[in-house]
C-alpha cells in the first residue's frame, strides 16, 4: 500500500449549463490499492461536488458504475487504482444517452431486458413441493445467473452503438438464463424474439462483451448457444 | 421547484427483497406504485451471500421449531416468540414459493433443493450444526433480488425508480401521502395515497467499516422518526465478524460453515475457547467479540495487530470454486490475496440494523409501547423491527425476513386499502420537502459534509460498536451532536436540479445523524450485555430489568425519550446463552 497522486480526466456534462460535454482534470491523492471509485469519491467530496455519478455497493455486485475507464469498459469499484496507473480517464458509458457527467439513460437498456420475457414460465401446478432439478441441469445455465444488468456489454458492442434496436448482449444473457433452465417452458417465445432482426443474428462475435463484462460471464459462448438452438431448434 | 401529483392506493418504499416481495402481494389486488432511490436490481439484497434459512429438512433431519429455538437463543431472548415461530413456520413456504417463482437454487443429488450449516443454527436445541441454510452458490441475495425483480415484471407492478422519499403525510391519524424527490429532474412528487410500506433497508454507513452499500443511509427510519414514530431496539446492531480488513466487504459466514476456521497471530483457533461446542460458526455478536478480545489481549495481526485471520486454505480447492466464487475473488480483487493457498486478514464490520420501525406480525407499524396501529403504515424489511432478531439476527434469516414479512406486509395492506378510502392531504404537504432542499442548496456556512460523515462514522465505529461504555457512549453522544450543529452549516457545491448527489447525500447525512443519536441514547440507557449490544461496565445479562424493548422517540426540541415495552414470551425460558 503506498499514497499516490493521480490525474483523473473525467468527460463531464451537465446539460443545465452545457451545450456539449468537455474535459476537466483533477489531481486527487489516494492509495494505490484504492478503488477507481474512492478517487472518484475524492473528487466529489473535496474537489468537486458538482460530478454525479451512480454507485451503491461499492464492491462489484450492484451494476451501478459501469464506465469507460482508460478506454475499456468496468466497474468502477472492481478496478483499483494500482491496476489502472496514475493516469485515469473516466468516460461514460456508449451507446446510451448521457443526463450528466457519468450518469447515463437506463430505461432503453432495461426496455431491452425486458422484451425477451426475463422471467420463468411454467404453467404446471407444482404443489407444495419445489420441482426438482438435476444438478447438471441447474448447472446447465450457472454462468448466466450472474449477470448484475450493469450494461457494461451491451454498451461495449460496436454493433450495438450503430444501431439501438438491437436487443444486444445483456439481454441475450438474461433470455439465455430461462432458455437453459429445464423448469422454463418458453424457450420457444423467447427464442422466436431473438430469431428477429433485432435479435442474435446482429452479434458478428466480436467478443467486447465477454472483454467487458464484470463477472466473467462467457457472454459470446451463452450467444452462440442461443443461434444455436435457433438453427437447430432445439436446447 | 416543480411538483407533480399522483394517487394510487398503496405505495411501496424501496425496491429490495421487502419491497419486491410486498408489490407482488399487492399486485393485481390495487393500484400500487414501487418508489426506488436506485433503480430495484442494485438494491443490497443483490449483495447478501450466503443463504436463507428454512427447515425443509431435505438433507438431514430438522423442525420449524428448532429454527425457532436457534433464533430465539441466537437474539438473547430478547426476540418476540409469536413472531419468531411465524417466520420459522412460513421459511418453508417462502423457500418453496421462491423455487417456483424461478430461485435457482443450488440442488442435492436428488434434484432437491440444497441446504448447508450457518452460524447459530443447530439440531434438537442445540445439540450441534445442522443444515438449514437453502442458497445458490455464494450468490443467494443476488438471486432471490433478481428473481423477485422478475417477477414484478411479470405482473407488471408500476416502478418510479430513481425517486427518493423523503416525507410522509398523516390526516385524520392515518397515512394520505408520501412526498419524493425524483433524482432525473429535481422535481416533486405527491403521492396521494391510502397506505404506505417502507422497505427501505438498514443504516450501516452509520459506522466506518461497514459491509452496507454506501446508499444505505436509512432513510426510511429517518422519514418516521421526525414524524414522530418511535425506533425500536437502535441499540442492537450487528457487526458481522468476517469483514475483509479496512474495506468492511463481507466475507460470507457460508466461508466458514462450509469448513473455515479463525486463527489469531498465534495461528490458533482460538473459537475453540469461546465457543466449544460450535466453534467458528458461534452467533456472530460472540465472535466478532472473540475476534476483538484476541486482538485487546495482543494476539492480533499487523502492524497494528487489530487484525485475524481466515483460514479457507484446508479446503479442496474444488469445493471453494464451487461453493464460494464470488467471496474469494473480492480477496483477489482487493487484497490481493489468494484464498486457496493464504490466509485473508479480516475485522468486525457493521453489517445488520436489528433494530428500525416497530411492526406487528402483519408488519402493520406500532407506536407506542401500548403497541397501537398507525393505519395505513406498514415496514418490512432490514428497516423494520417486528421483533424477530431480537438482540443478534442469525445469518440466513433476513432474506428470510424479508420475504416472510414483505408478503404478509403486502397481503394486509391489499386488504387494508381495498376497506378504506383516501384520508385528505394536508395543505402544502410538500412544503418541508421544498425547505430541507432550498435550505441545503442555499447553505453558505460552509461545513463539508463528506468530513462531517467521516467523523461520525470513525466515531461510532470506535465508541458505539462492538464494546460500548457509559464513557464511550457520552462522549460519541456529544460528538453527535456537535456534529448535527455542524450539519446545519453545511453547504453544498450542486446547485443543480439533475442527478444532484451533492444534495442528496447532505440529506441522507441528516438522516444518518438523526439515528445515531436514537442509537447512542438507547444504548446509553440499557445497562446490562444482551447479543449485540456489550456493554464493559455492565457485562452481563439482566433480564429481571432489562427483557424489554426500548423505544426511542424524537421530541419536538430534537432530543430523545426514551419509554419501553415488554418482549413478548413463548415457550422458551430464558437461559444462558452457551455454544
Ligand atoms: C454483504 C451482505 C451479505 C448478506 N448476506 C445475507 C445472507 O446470506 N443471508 C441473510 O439472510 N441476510 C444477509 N444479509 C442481510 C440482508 O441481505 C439484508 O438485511 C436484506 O437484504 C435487506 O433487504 P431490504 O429489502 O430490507 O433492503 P434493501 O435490499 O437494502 O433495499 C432497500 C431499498 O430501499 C430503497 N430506498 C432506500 N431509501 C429510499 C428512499 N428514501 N426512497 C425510496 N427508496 C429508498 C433502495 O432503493 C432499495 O431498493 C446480508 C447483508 C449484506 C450487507
Ligand atoms: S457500486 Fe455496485 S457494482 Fe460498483
Amino acid at each position: 500500500m503506498a499514497v499516490v497522486d493521480v490525474e483523473l480526466k473525467i468527460k463531464r456534462y451537465n446539460p443545465e449549463q452545457d451545450k456539449k460535454p468537455h474535459w476537466e482534470t483533477y489531481e486527487v491523492r489516494v492509495e494505490d490499492t484504492d478503488r477507481v471509485v474512492d478517487a472518484l469519491h475524492e473528487v466529489k467530496w473535496h474537489h468537486d461536488g458538482t460530478l454525479s455519478f451512480r454507485r451503491s455497493c461499492v464492491h462489484g455486485v450492484c451494476g451501478s458504475d459501469a464506465m469507460v475507464i482508460n478506454g475499456s469498459n468496468a466497474l468502477a469499484c472492481v478496478l483499483l487504482v494500482k491496476d489502472v496507473g496514475t493516469n485515469i480517464t473516466v468516460e461514460p458509458i456508449r451507446g446510451l444517452r448521457v443526463i450528466k457527467d457519468l450518469v447515463v439513460d437506463m430505461e432503453p437498456f432495461f426496455d431491452q431486458y425486458k422484451s425477451v420475457l426475463p422471467y420463468l414460465i411454467n404453467s404446471t401446478d407444482p404443489g407444495y413441493e419445489e420441482r426438482r432439478q438435476s444438478p447438471e441441469d441447474r448447472e446447465r445455465f450457472d454462468d448466466t445467473t450472474k449477470c448484475i444488468l450493469c450494461a457494461a456489454c451491451t454498451t461495449s458492442c460496436p454493433i450495438y452503438w450503430g444501431n439501438e434496436s438491437y436487443v444486444g448482449p445483456a439481454a441475450i444473457v438474461n433470455a439465455h438464463r430461462f432458455i437453459f433452465d429445464s423448469r422454463d417452458e418458453a424457450a420457444g417465445d423467447r427464442l422466436d424474439i431473438l430469431n428477429q432482426r433485432s435479435g442474435v443474428w446482429r452479434c458478428r462475435t466480436a467478443f467486447s462483451c465477454t472483454e467487458a463484462c464484470p463477472r466473467d460471464i462467457k457472454i459470446t459462448q451463452a450467444i452462440q448457444e442461443v443461434k444455436r438452438a435457433i438453427l437447430y431448434n432445439r436446447i | 421547484m416543480k411538483v407533480h401529483r399522483h394517487s394510487y392506493d398503496a405505495v411501496v418504499v424501496g425496491a429490495g427483497g421487502a419491497g419486491l416481495r410486498a408489490a407482488i402481494e399487492t399486485a393485481g389486488k390495487c393500484r400500487v406504485a414501487v418508489l426506488t432511490k436506485l433503480y430495484p436490481t442494485r438494491s443490497h439484497t443483490g449483495a447478501a451471500q450466503g443463504g436463507m434459512c428454512a427447515a425443509l429438512a431435505n438433507v438431514e433431519e430438522d423442525s420449524w421449531e428448532w429454527h425457532a429455538f436457534d433464533t430465539v437463543k441466537g437474539g438473547d431472548y430478547l426476540v418476540d416468540q409469536p413472531a419468531a415461530e411465524i417466520m420459522c413456520r412460513e421459511a418453508i413456504d417462502a423457500v418453496i414459493e421462491l423455487e417456483h417463482f424461478g430461485m435457482p437454487f443450488n440442488r442435492t443429488p436428488e434434484g432437491r433443493i440444497d441446504q448447508r450449516r450457518f452460524g447459530g443454527h443447530t439440531r434438537n436445541h442445540g445439540e450441534g450444526p445442522v443444515r438449514r441454510a437453502c442458497y445458490a452458490a455464494d450468490r443467494t441475495g443476488h438471486m432471490i433480488l433478481q428473481t423477485l425483480y422478475q417477477q414484478c415484471l411479470a405482473r407488471d407492478v408500476n416502478f418510479f425508480n430513481e425517486f427518493q422519499v423523503l416525507d410522509i403525510a398523516f390526516s385524520e391519524g392515518r397515512v394520505s401521502g408520501l412526498v419524493a424527490y425524483e433524482l432525473a429532474t429535481g422535481d416533486l412528487h405527491v403521492f396521494h395515497t391510502k397506505a404506505a410500506l417502507f422497505a427501505t433497508g438498514g443504516y450501516g454507513r452509520m459506522f466506518k467499516v461497514s459491509s452496507n452499500a454506501v446508499t444505505l443511509t436509512g432513510d426510511g427510519p429517518g422519514v418516521l422518526y421526525r414524524r414522530g414514530i418511535p425506533m425500536e431496539d437502535m441499540e442492537f446492531f450487528q457487526f458481522h465478524p468476517t469483514g475483509i480488513y479496512k474495506l468492511g466487504i463481507l466475507l460470507s459466514e457460508a466461508a466458514r460453515g462450509e469448513g473455515g476456521i479463525l486463527r489469531n497471530a498465534d495461528g490458533e483457533r482460538f473459537m475453540e475457547r469461546y465457543a466449544p461446542t460450535v466453534k467458528d460458526l458461534a452467533p456472530r455478536d460472540m465472535v466478532s467479540r472473540a475476534i476483538l478480545t484476541e486482538v485487546r489481549e495482543g494476539r492480533g495481526m499487523g502492524d497494528n495487530k487489530d487484525y485475524v485471520h481466515l483460514d479457507l486454505t484446508h479446503l479442496p480447492p474444488e469445493q471453494i470454486d464451487a461453493k464460494l466464487p464470488d467471496i474469494t475473488d473480492f480477496v483477489r480483487t482487493y487484497m490481493g490475496l489468494e484464498p486457496k493457498t493464504e490466509l485473508i486478514p479480516i475485522q468486525p464490520t457493521a453489517h445488520y440494523a436489528m433494530g428500525g420501525i416497530p411492526t406487528n406480525i402483519n408488519a402493520e407499524v406500532v407506536v407506542d409501547s401500548d403497541n397501537t396501529v398507525l393505519p395505513g403504515l406498514y415496514a418490512a424489511g432490514e428497516c423494520a423491527c417486528v421483533s424477530v432478531h431480537g438482540a443478534n439476527r442469525l445469518g440466513t434469516n433476513s432474506l428470510l425476513d424479508i420475504v416472510v414479512f414483505g408478503r404478509r406486509g403486502g397481503t394486509a395492506m391489499a386488504k387494508y386499502v381495498n376497506e378504506v378510502s383516501h384520508a385528505d392531504l394536508p395543505r402544502e404537504v410538500e412544503g418541508e420537502t421544498r425547505q430541507l432542499v432550498e435550505r441545503l442548496r442555499a447553505g453558505t456556512g460552509g461545513e463539508n459534509v463528506a468530513d462531517i460523515r467521516s467523523r461520525l462514522q470513525e466515531e461510532m465505529m470506535d465508541k458505539a460498536s462492538v464494546f460500548r461504555t457509559d464513557e464511550s457512549l457520552r462522549t460519541v453522544l456529544g460528538t453527535v451532536r456537535s456534529l448535527r450543529e455542524r450539519y446545519e452549516q453545511a453547504s453544498i457545491q450542486d446547485k443543480g436540479a439533475v442527478f444532484n448527489y451533492d444534495l442528496t447525500e447532505a440529506i441522507e447525512l441528516g438522516f444518518l445523524i438523526d439515528l445515531a443519536e436514537s442509537l447512542v441514547v438507547s444504548a446509553l440507557a440499557r445497562t446490562e450485555s444482551r447479543g449485540a449490544h456489550f456493554r464493559d461496565d455492565h457485562p452481563t445479562r439482566d433480564d429481571a430489568n432489562w427483557m424489554r424493548h426500548s423505544l426511542a422517540f424524537r421530541t419536538d426540541d430534537g432530543s430523545v425519550r426514551l419509554d419501553y415495552k415488554p418482549v413478548v414470551g413463548g415457550k422458551y425460558e430464558p437461559m444462558e446463552r452457551k455454544y
